[in-house]
């Protein structure tokens, strides 16, 4: 008798007794979730190495959905918490899943300092371009003329363009692209988790039951048929050049790629500098126990 | 995929055949599996599962190529696909 093992190659990955996902149908994030476990699970990095670190919002539950250790954080303090998980274990490789609300509204300052420093992590921002658990607010990578629900004629901001903000700050390795992109998304993630320094991949997913709807866009299948259909890549651009407009051209990408001490490589030099030849530099706890 | 010739190693060299696998329980009718796969082996199910959505059916299982594209861009990890492996020919003695 023939007996199958009916479970998803990655349920090892998964906390499997919280799935099904609160994520609506449609939605990009299970799609990123998935994506990221499958870099996980290609890049070979052992899984008691890696920490997850969530704010709050839709994207924020993904850290309540891996079977690794996982942090869900306060509301835009993912970035901090997760600076202070990295200075305390140097050795670990910390991602932080978030939504561009929790890391660019509330968490703005503290996503500027992280890439100023160039703490090494991983961040994977998932943009839906506006607040979607709590209903549908715009926020500050809404596009001018989308229309949601404290901006019911269209919003009249600027929104970020996030990679640049990023970029400018001082990250080494920025990419961007839909959930569409997923074999793209899926390298991009791999190259980040091996990346030394601060690397930051934004994500365009869909929100059909927010976003969507408000703004007439159709289903999710829709708005994903527009991302097929106005998707450009253009790999090492300026990031200046990657703004987005409402129903405009998406430009995906690997925008930056390159080498700069990390915030410790920079610590440890400098005080090996001036405290002299006595210096110890800090590697993190030690194997012994304590 | 329509070819404009016949490959020249056609007798000794097959596509890879895959199988797909659905938990259907899982499923939430999104339809990314349906609509993206190049080589359009699953269809909408007329049945319900328990939650109320129509979970994709495997309507052509000959044409999977094992690519995997339904395996990472479903949502709630209810599809994958496995390779079949074909029988080897016996050597003839």
């Amino acid at each position: 008798m023939i007996t199958e093992q009916e479970t998803h190659p990655l349920d090892d990955l998964l906390r499997v007794d919280r799935i099904p996902h609160i994520w609506c149908p449609t939605c990009g994030l299970g799609i990123v979730l998935n994506s990221f476990l499958t870099a996980v699970r290609e890049s070979g990095i052992p899984r008691e190495d890696i920490v997850v670190v969530s704010g709050i919002g839709c994207t924020g539950r993904a850290a309540g959905y891996v079977n690794l250790d996982s942090f869900h954080t306060t509301h835009g303090r993912a970035l901090p918490f997760a600076t202070g998980l990295k200075l305390g274990n140097p050795r670990l490789k910390v991602v932080v899943i978030s939504g561009d609300g929790d890391l660019v509204a509330i968490g703005g300052n503290h996503l500027i300092h992280t890439a100023r420093r160039n703490m090494d992590m991983t961040v994977v921002c998932v943009n839906n371009f506006n607040y979607a658990m709590t209903g549908g607010q715009f926020g500050p990578t809404t596009p001018k003329g989308a229309r949601l629900t404290t901006a019911p004629y269209g919003s009249y901001e600027h929104p970020f363009n996030i990679p640049f903000l990023v970029d400018s700050c001082g990250a080494t390795y920025v990419a961007r692209w839909t959930v569409l992109h997923i074999r793209q998304l899926t390298e991009s993630i791999k190259e980040a988790l091996v990346h030394p320094g601060f690397s930051f991949i934004e994500v365009i997913s869909p929100c059909p039951t927010v976003y969507g709807r408000r703004n007439q866009l159709g289903s999710g299948l829709d708005i994903v048929k527009y991302y097929r259909d106005n998707s450009i890549v253009r790999n090492d651009i300026d990031t200046r050049e990657c703004e987005i407009e409402y129903q405009g051209k998406i430009i995906v990408g690997r925008f930056v790629q390159k080498r700069k001490p990390t915030y410790l490589e920079t610590m440890n030099e400098y005080l090996r500098q001036s405290v002299g030849e006595g210096f110890v530099p800090y590697q993190g706890p030690m194997d012994d126990g304590d | 995929m329509k070819l404009w010739r016949k490959p020249l190693d056609s007798d000794e060299k097959k596509p890879p055949q895959g199988r797909v696998h659905i938990l259907i329980e899982r499923c939430k009718g999104c339809g990314f599996c349906i609509t993206y796969c190049p080589k359009d082996v699953l269809e909408s199910s007329p049945d319900f599962n328990r939650r109320g959505y129509h979970p994709p059916v495997v309507v052509h299982p000959e044409r999977c190529v094992n690519c995997g594209l339904c395996t990472i861009i479903c949502a709630e990890f209810a599809i994958w696909t496995t390779p079949v492996e074909e029988p080897q020919p016996q050597p003839q003695t």
